[in-house]
């Protein structure tokens, strides 16, 4: 595994018209790296995930993958950026449309010349690997909360992504499952050398699989810390920060 | 590089020599004399792996690998992957870590034509019982509401009938404006042959009152309120809202259909009375510019063309397309299933159902209307 920058975030502001959410983040994460976007609810994680794969544009700053400028080039430049990418998102967002097969054929059938036996082929194969084999050919809404999320997880993976983007891997999920989600995550990135961008605020995930990671506040609008979560637990010099992750309420503050 | 794979068979091995870049973008062997040894392997015998001259690999070297193993597995070979990279020998482990569950897989099922013509029947008087269901239970339900023993928010009934009525002023005025000025067209062009041009007030008027009104009016109001209530209550039950508010004791029916179907059966009436003015007007300007009448004699025409009948067989008819239109949107509304792609099935369906029972009273009523004699 390499130690080099993957992705670098440079003075992000990111606004809702005259609403700024988050100013002035900045943060690097190298090849290879779990990476978590940590804080409490509703301090723009999910913002920041949204311009990180590319869906909304920062009111100021720039986000750099392998030192290239992502919102500076052009829009060719950005699908083939974005092509690296693998996204879950929260509930899935499989297809309804479409059979799990069809779901991670999709990108397969667009962006590679394989035949339909060979993508049905690699279809089943992302799935075996989610622990999903022999759900080929069933629709979304025919499986359950936690198996919409693995299969999401496999159409996320259908490219062989670079970067993987996890928007809350956990939620909605028993600690049996979420624990295995963690399992496969980090087998995932071992085998494959994958980055992972993870948006999360379940502290045992975050412990379990962190090695970096962004914490935001909702009251200074802007980051508090950033470093491997395990170090910042004890170690921050913040008190919100380290309430945060030894799971308190400040004395200060209604919990 | 490319990719290449070889098999060296021995008596209790079969060694397979994999090499080059195996990635999905490029060319790929077909493996196909790796098969075949392992199909001619004597049982037990050794699968082993060399990839010293492997370069990058990706899935398409996974998905080679999954199938021998599967092979392999079924001839109760040996499987060793040891001799693989660290990396894809973890995934291949993680691969077969969850079995397939015993018949979890589709069996592809292919039925007789007779078999899905007989389904489809079965289904048909299914919908159509539920629908007369459906329009028992809001029958009930209406009359809770006027009798105030249901529980809805007022303030949703005035939306709606907002929805229904204001808000559609515009496009009911520039249909029937421009349908009064096709009927005065016509009319003048052929009554104009026997002189009596005078007639195509009575003509404009009366079709406008008794038929087009409401007719026009009813299938622009099935195509944008009735879908939005199927889309509406559809998007609400896959989001489990309609669970929420069953469990909280509110009755769906009482809370989301009673209030939709009163603003429609209000509005429609109110929308056609409107559309039949508009419609008037319009061949009012019609009739001004070709005919050599005046204002008055065309006014003074058509009051004395449209009776008190004619409206109200008119009016009635719409209060009837106004229930159905509401009743076929809640209704395919409520049955959506929970995906995104059935709130569009249902929709599509709520639309031509209602279109279709608003043709078909038409015809029936106005059989009716003439045997009374309105």
């Amino acid at each position: 595994m390499t130690s080099d920058t993957h992705i670098r975030a440079e003075d992000l502001t990111i606004a809702y018209g005259d609403f700024v959410v988050q100013r002035d983040l900045n943060f690097e994460i190298r090849r290879g790296e779990i990476f978590i976007i940590m804080g409490g609810s509703g301090c723009g994680k999910s913002s920041l995930l949204k311009l990180l794969i590319g869906l909304k544009r920062p009111t100021e700053g720039e986000v750099y993958f392998d030192g290239k400028p992502f919102w500076a080039s052009g829009s060719r430049e950005q699908d083939l950026v974005k092509r690296r990418f693998g996204t879950l998102f929260q509930s899935g967002a499989l297809w309804s449309s479409m059979t799990l097969a069809e779901n991670i054929g999709l990108a397969l059938k667009q962006y590679t010349s394989l035949g339909d036996a060979e993508i049905r082929e690699v279809a089943a194969y992302k799935l075996m690997l989610v622990g999903l084999a022999g759900f080929e050919d069933y629709y979304p809404n025919e499986i359950s909360g936690g198996m919409k999320k693995r299969a999401g997880l496999a159409r996320a993976m259908a490219l062989d992504p670079e970067i993987l983007f996890f928007d809350e891997p956990s939620a909605g999920l028993d600690p049996v499952s979420s624990r295995l989600l963690d399992d496969l995550i980090l087998e995932l990135r071992d085998s494959l050398g994958t980055t992972l961008v993870v948006v999360s605020h379940e502290l045992a995930s975050i412990f379990a699989i962190g090695d970096n990671s962004v914490f935001l506040d909702p009251v200074t609008k802007t980051q508090l810390a950033t470093g491997n979560p395990k170090w910042l637990k004890d170690n921050d010099s913040r008190d919100d920060v380290r309430d945060f992750l030894n799971r308190r309420a400040s004395a200060g503050e209604p919990s | 590089m490319t990719a290449g794979i070889e098999a060296i068979e021995t008596d209790t091995e079969v060694e397979i020599h994999l090499s080059g870049d195996w990635l999905l973008a490029r060319e790929l062997p077909p493996g196909d004399r790796v098969r075949a040894a392992l199909a001619n392997a004597a049982p037990g015998a050794r699968i082993r792996f060399d990839a010293g001259a492997l370069g990058e690999w990706d899935t398409a070297l996974l998905t080679l690998l999954v199938d021998l193993q599967r092979r392999a597995e079924e001839r109760q070979l040996r499987f060793d992957a040891s001799g693989l990279p660290d990396g894809a020998e973890r995934l291949l482990h993680l691969a077969f870590a969850v079995r397939e569950r015993e018949g979890a897989r589709r069996r592809q099922q292919r039925h007789s034509f007779l078999f899905r013509l007989g389904n489809r029947t079965l289904e048909i008087a299914e919908q159509a019982k539920a629908l007369l269901t459906f329009t028992g239970e809001t029958v009930l339900s209406v009359g809770r509401v006027l009798t105030g023993r249901a529980t809805f928010l007022r303030s949703d009934l005035v939306q709606y009938v907002e929805e229904a009525g204001a808000e559609a002023l515009g496009i009911v005025s520039l249909i029937s404006f421009l349908i009064g000025m096709i009927f005065a067209f016509v009319g003048v062009m052929q009554l104009q042959n026997f002189g009596a041009g005078i007639y195509t007030a009575d003509l404009v008027a009366v079709a406008m009152v008794r038929e087009m009104a409401p007719i026009m009016t009813a299938i622009l109001m099935a195509g944008r309120t009735g879908a939005a209530y199927a889309a509406q209550i559809g998007t609400m039950k896959v989001n489990e809202e309609i669970d929420a508010l069953t469990t909280l004791g509110f009755d769906p029916v009482d809370f989301l259909v009673a209030p939709r179907v009163i603003a429609l059966i209000i509005m429609l009436p109110l929308l056609t009375m409107y559309a039949s003015l508009m419609g008037i007007i319009g061949g009012l300007s019609v009739g001004m510019a070709m005919l050599d009448v005046s204002l008055v004699q065309y006014v003074t025409q058509t009051v004395n063309a449209v009776n008190l009948n004619s409206l109200f067989g008119g009016l009635f008819k719409s209060i009837v397309y106004g229930s159905l239109i509401a009743l076929a949107g809640c209704q395919q509304g409520m049955a959506c299933g929970n995906s995104a792609m059935a709130v569009g099935q249902c929709t599509t369906r709520a639309v031509v159902s209602s279109i279709v029972l608003i043709v078909v009273s038409a015809s029936i009523l106005t059989v009716v209307y003439i045997n009374l004699g309105i």
